[in-house]
């Protein structure tokens, strides 16, 4: 019972960081509720999806189908992350002027609303087909049996939701003034740890080399499986043992969506000024 | 062209020869592993190969090496380790980690 609640506690909580950075990050589109809740079920879909189509999965691409899926899964969810940050730092200064959606045409907010619904979806799917498997795997293995497991499974899942749920509450808090600029950083570490996770996957894959690992190892000092290091590895992507080519990557993906950001709000100045111009004239 | 072809031919088949590491094999056997302990050479690639011949999947997972896969039931999962410098790398079948059985550790020197 408790293994099962453990376990699914862990993977349910990193699905509910994503979905309440994405929630938190997504204020003021229009139905974007709608949007993660399609998210979350065809995330569910997938996953099960997925759990049953293991077998075949793994003997794709000479053994490494399992590795290269997840890679592919992270990396699409990077670039959605990232085209969320790019998107929001056109945007983000009138939505955090009006926190409403008046301004924005409905076109825009479907685009946005795709992406919320892409990466809710690709984080379920990843967690949960893990937790199928697991919970699969106990239920007819252990003595506890199907029923406890389930309960087990359960409880988990409510301690991960309710993780999620204090950490979308403590972000509304923010002021409006610093909001999105709070929530762009967090999707942007978000998506540094996806890119980091991939990489971890390329070089088990072997399509990468891992250029130190580990890297370094602060297991003694935070580890992984503690409650502060699990929150930390949902939230920034900590990892006790990374190896070199993760930390290669997490920064560049940072700076990319960083340099991304910057130029998509200077053009949008840009073209601010010119109006006040010809406005003046 | 002809002549670049067979050269691309030949590097492709050098690099094969190259990519032939060492196999080494773990079972899982009632979430068990046997050995718990499996020593690899130190500084070059290995391919751990996994063999669970449960019905049920297992996970081979381990935080110090920087690896996790899921091994459907009755089948067998090749892990890509290495080069790796010497030390002791534990592993655990994530599933029933908890169980001393389902943890292992990799010795490498």
């Amino acid at each position: 019972m408790f293994a099962a609640a453990l376990i699914v506690f862990r993977e349910s909580l990193e699905a509910a960081l994503i979905i309440s950075i994405m929630a938190a990050a997504t204020r003021g589109i229009p139905s974007r509720g709608r949007w993660m809740l399609a998210g979350v079920l065809a995330g569910l879909c997938g996953a099960t999806v997925v759990a049953a189509g293991m077998g075949a999965m793994s003997d794709m691409a000479e053994g490494m189908g399992q590795e290269l899926f997840n890679a592919a899964i992270l990396i699409l969810a990077v670039g959605m992350l990232a085209w969320h940050n790019i998107w929001m730092s056109i945007h983000g200064r009138e939505m955090a002027a009006k926190a409403q959606s008046a301004a924005r045409s409905v076109k825009e907010g479907t685009r946005e609303g795709s992406v919320i619904f892409l990466v809710i979806a690709l984080a379920v799917l990843r967690e949960g087909a893990e937790t199928v498997l697991f919970l699969y795997s106990l239920a007819t293995s252990s003595e506890d049996g199907l029923r406890t497991t389930i309960g087990g499974g359960l409880s988990g899942l409510a301690a991960g939701s309710l993780v999620g749920v204090l950490l979308y509450a403590g972000l509304l808090r923010i002021p409006l003034r610093w909001f999105f600029s709070i929530t762009g950083v967090l999707v942007m570490l978000l998506a540094a740890s996806m890119a980091s996770q991939a990489a971890r996957f390329l070089i088990q894959a072997d399509l990468l080399p891992s250029y130190g690992a580990p890297l370094w190892d602060t297991s003694a000092t935070l580890s992984q499986t503690s409650a502060l290091g699990l929150l930390l590895h949902g939230l920034i992507g900590y990892e006790a043992q990374p190896a070199g080519m993760q930390i290669i990557s997490y920064v560049m993906v940072l700076l990319a969506i960083a340099a991304g950001m910057y130029w998509a709000g200077s053009r949008k100045r840009r073209e601010a000024r010119q109006h006040t111009l010809a406005d003046a004239h | 062209m002809k002549r670049l072809l067979s050269l691309t031919v030949l590097l492709l088949a050098a690099t094969a020869t190259l990519a032939a590491v060492d196999e080494f094999t773990l079972t899982i056997k009632d979430h068990a592993f046997v050995p718990k302990e499996i020593t690899l050479p130190a500084g070059k690639k290995v391919k751990l190969l996994v063999i669970n011949q449960d019905a049920t999947p297992a996970e081979f997972e381990s935080k110090a090496l920087g690896r996790e896969k899921v091994i459907p039931g009755k089948s067998t999962g090749t892990v890509n380790l290495g080069p790796l410098k010497p030390g002791r790398y534990p592993f655990v079948e994530e599933y029933h980690e908890n169980d001393p059985a389902a943890q292992g550790v990799i010795i490498v020197e």
